[in-house]
């Protein structure tokens, strides 16, 4: 080889037409994948964008101490109330009844499939799990309202063909496999050598799993139901159709009430002319629903971060 | 006499003495390299003789492999790698490791070979013609001929010339590593790099590999690290021996091996550390 | 255990024993709480096959929502969630895997790359009809797109987005460094070590994924009902493939549609028990179609560890 050719050929490859177009698609391409990303953001920004613009003429009009405090809803009777707080306290009661059943069964699911099943039986059970995530929430309401709800009438007195029990138990069962798949996750990462040292105390397996890993685990089980109550506040469709559509302010879980979602959805349903005070109502009730499950959505994240970081 | 000769198996080649005439392939200059804040090389300088193989020794984490994969720029790919000083690659004495040369087109030039066997998940054929593929080679037969050519040099060609359209997983490990030899000498690298390419192969794999590396400094230039010093004493001409991120004592490998001239090298030749 | 157990005094004993039934009750009751779950779900899907088996036949694949329930079908739901899904698709897959791309092989850590993190994750918990009302304000008024297939598809795969990106990032991760470094190492650029080498690699991992999230879109009903999508849709878009050319067409895109869930929403909020039975065949279909496509992805998932662990 002469120097001559050799002193060209990085020349060579920077010249070259076909790198040179490959640099170019490359850089394309880069810049593609980064909008791709990007969008992301922007779609957070549409969303947040949306649900203020189109709620402002509500705010304009319902003063916002009322919104908070006035303990009626109803936007669309003569006498019109806006106040926040019966969709509100029905959507607690819902998601709150859904947790009350999520948590037990999760923490003992998540510590049974991460601390005693094996291996195999574990990989055989997960799938169960995800079958029951698969099922489409509209079934899951036609589920609630028509099989369980007449089901508990017969054993719970004063049950109403809507209320916010069933609605609430079924949301539970939901939210099940998001939550335990979150916490066998967490539970999981705790290192063997907690494990092994607990064992070596003389712990019981149950003792070792309640006593070292869950602690050990804490942040990320924590995260794992703030999660799942973040979904169980923003669940739709089950509410919708078991808990009924009319705003209640209510102590009693055996009564109807509409959710904030149940709302949103009802007023969806008839003719909403675009820009009316009841098209704003959605908008503000989206608004809440949207600050509340971002609260528990971030505080999930950042403590499930807090949890990946310390092991 | 060292530990490293007795144990040199029949597959040993006698280091063929520097000739006046051999030209410098490359030159390492006041090479530092940093990972983030770790600064891995300290002002590395040796020569690559032309057409020769040049093995990099030393105990584990003293910065051979490092050295090695900061000639194609490999460490470009993790976020906090930086380079100061020079690798020159002759004649025209192009730095590889300024900021200012496209990495790719320095990888492009420089062919590696890694630890592990790494086909891709391809066809024999299309493992040895992707190095091709990605600078533009289509033309079928052209392809064909420098992938048979490659697969010759990398002695695996009797072995896979009836089945090229299989998988490359379907090859036993030795195999495989051969064929990544082969992959990176289809595009006619004017370096050779291979960063321990035998550690995860059997003994009799291992040999093979050991004899075409001889063979293969015939027509391109080998820079090989390795942790086993009686490999390094076999097939290399020059020998370079690291720690701590130092280049220790660079030399004749015969005279490394019989009569190094630090006492570190000595020390860890008879096994005394490392 | 025992040999201790002997040696040891009455009380270590008694400890012992104690501490292996406490072990014992929670495993039982670990299986117990399983079988519950697996309960409910087949309770579930016993109660609507009961109800809805019976309803499915050849006409209730081929009729138009009716007035009479017995003479209603699910022809224009079938339909519109075919077409729905094909846009959410051809949307979700490109960007999911484009964002998830980007995200895991391309973006430093810096802040920005962290915000889109905590922005996707907070995506992933965005309630869906809050998705709804993003399409209704946003895509059928503000960009004037009115209540058409274009709009659904796209509102789904802006909610499946997270779990496509999610799914990319991890089946990128575990791909091995030595295929990356190798694929760089014969001298390929960024975009070509990504198309010819990690996207390949990913393709399962990907595919797994694409079918979870498409799965969940195919049962949303909270932001098709948001946008407004008539219930009632008595007619089919027009053919997305035509005898005269150009032998494709678009207008489909720009059909009103009803979708499977939203008919049975439809059917279920009805007071007549006539209308409960079509709500249970239509959710017999749903759930078959649900079913199938996660038993089809966990079916990927599995093989795609036997591969990667021989």
């Amino acid at each position: 080889m002469t120097p001559e050719t050799q002193i060209s050929e990085y020349q060579a490859l920077r010249n070259s037409a076909f790198l040179r177009r490959g640099r170019i698609l490359a850089g394309i391409m880069q810049a593609a994948l980064f909008s791709c990303a990007a969008l992301s953001v922007l779609i957070t920004g549409a969303i947040i964008w949306v649900l203020v613009t189109e709620s402002l003429p509500f705010f304009q009009q319902v003063p916002f101490w009322d919104f908070l405090t006035d303990t009626e809803w109803t936007p669309v009777f003569t006498e019109a109330h806006y106040g926040i707080l019966p969709l509100l306290t029905a959507t607690f009661w819902a998601a709150g009844i859904a947790m009350a059943v999520a948590t037990p069964l999760g923490l003992i699911l998540s510590v049974y499939l991460s601390e005693f099943a094996k291996p195999s039986v574990r990989e055989a059970l997960k799938p169960i799990l995800e079958m029951l995530a698969a099922v489409p929430t509209v079934v899951f309401g036609y589920f609630a309202l028509l099989f369980l709800t007449p089901l508990a009438k017969q054993f719970i007195p004063g049950l109403s063909g809507f209320n916010l029990l069933v609605p609430g138990f079924v949301m539970g069962m939901m939210i099940l496999p998001y939550v335990v798949s979150i916490s066998e996750d967490a539970m999981r990462a705790v290192p063997m050598s907690l494990r092994e040292g607990a064992f070596a105390i003389g712990m019981s397996r149950v003792q070792m799993a309640f006593q070292v890993v869950i602690p050990g685990a804490f942040s990320g089980v924590t995260a794992a139901y703030l999660l799942g109550f973040s979904r169980a506040v923003g669940e739709t469709m089950v509410v919708a159709i078991a808990a009924g559509q009319n705003p209640n302010l209510t102590g009693d879980p055996r009564e109807g009430a509409a959710t904030i979602t149940a709302y949103i959805v009802q007023m969806s349903l008839g003719d909403l002319p675009h820009g009316s005070l009841a098209y704003s109502t959605i908008f503000a009730a989206g608004l809440v629903l949207f600050v509340i499950t971002l609260f528990f959505n971030l505080t999930g994240f950042f403590l499930r971060r807090k949890f990946r970081e310390a092991y | 006499m060292n530990e490293a000769l007795h144990i040199a198996s029949p597959a040993v080649t006698t280091p063929t003495p520097l000739s006046p005439e051999a030209t410098i392939r490359a030159r390492v200059s006041n090479l530092d390299f940093w990972y983030s804040k770790f600064q891995a090389l300290h002002s590395v300088s040796m020569p690559i003789h032309n057409n020769k193989v040049t093995a990099i020794i030393g105990p584990s984490g003293c910065g051979k492999s490092t050295l090695l994969r900061c000639f194609n720029r490999i460490h470009d790919l993790y976020p906090g790698a930086r380079y100061e000083g020079a690798i020159e690659l002759m004649p025209d004495g192009l730095n590889l490791v300024s900021r200012s040369v496209d990495p790719i087109l320095v990888r492009l030039m420089v062919g590696m070979v890694f630890q592990k066997p790494n086909p891709f998940p391809k066809s024999i054929f299309e493992n040895v013609a992707s190095g091709l593929y990605v600078r533009g080679l289509r033309n079928r037969s052209e392809v064909e001929g420098r992938v048979e050519k490659a697969l010759k040099q990398a002695a695996i060609w009797d072995e896979v010339q009836d089945r090229l359209k299989k998988p490359a997983y379907e090859l036993s490990g030795g195999q495989q590593q051969r064929l990544c030899i082969a992959r990176a000498l289809a595009p006619e690298p004017k370096l050779l790099l291979l960063d321990e390419p035998t550690s995860a192969l059997d003994p009799i794999a291992t040999a093979k590999i050991e004899s075409l590396i001889a063979d293969l400094a015939h027509d391109v230039t080998v820079v090989i690290v390795t942790h086993n010093m009686g490999q390094a004493a076999r097939i290399s001409d020059q020998t370079a021996f690291m720690h701590m991120g130092k280049l220790i004592e660079f030399g004749e490998t015969e005279q490394i091996f019989t009569n190094p001239t630090v006492d570190q090298t000595r020390d860890y030749i008879t096994g005394r550390f490392g | 255990m025992s040999d201790i157990a002997i040696r040891a005094g009455d009380d270590t004993r008694r400890l012992v024993q104690v501490k292996r039934r406490q072990d014992l009750i929670f495993g039982v009751v670990g299986i117990l709480v399983l079988f519950v779950v697996m309960g409910l779900l087949m309770t579930l899907v016993a109660d609507l096959l009961i109800d809805g088996l019976g309803r499915i036949s050849p006409e209730f694949l081929t009729s138009f929502p009716s007035r009479r329930a017995a003479a209603a079908g699910v022809l224009s739901a079938w339909v519109g969630t075919t077409l729905v899904m094909l846009v959410t698709a051809a949307i979700a897959i490109p960007l999911g895997v484009g964002a998830g791309l980007y995200l895991e092989e391309y973006a430093s850590k810096n802040l920005l790359s962290d915000i889109i993190e905590v922005n996707v994750s907070n995506l992933a918990g965005v309630p869906s009809i809050i998705y709804g009302l993003l399409a209704l304000g946003f895509f059928v008024y503000a960009l004037d797109m009115g209540q058409t297939i274009l709009v659904g598809g796209l509102v789904l795969s802006l909610l499946i987005l997270p779990i496509v990106i999610v799914a990319t990032r991890e089946a990128v991760r575990a791909i091995p460094s030595g295929l990356r470094e190798s694929a760089y190492g014969i001298g390929a650029n960024r975009w070509q070590v990504m198309w010819s080498y990690i996207l390949p690699s990913a393709r399962p991992g990907i595919l797994t994924g694409a079918i979870v999230g498409l799965s969940r879109a195919i049962g949303e009903t909270a932001p098709i009902i948001t946008i407004g999508a008539l219930t009632y849709i008595a007619f089919l878009p027009p053919a997305p493939v035509t005898s005269t050319p150009p032998w494709i067409n678009f207008e489909w895109l720009n059909s009103p549609f009803t979708v499977m869930p939203i008919q049975m929403f439809n059917w279920t909020s009805r007071p007549q028990a006539e209308f409960h039975v079509n709500a249970a065949a239509t959710g017999v279909l749903l759930l078959c179609m649900t079913l199938m496509m996660n038993g089809f992805a966990i079916y990927l998932r599995y093989r795609l560890r036997r591969t990667v662990r021989t």
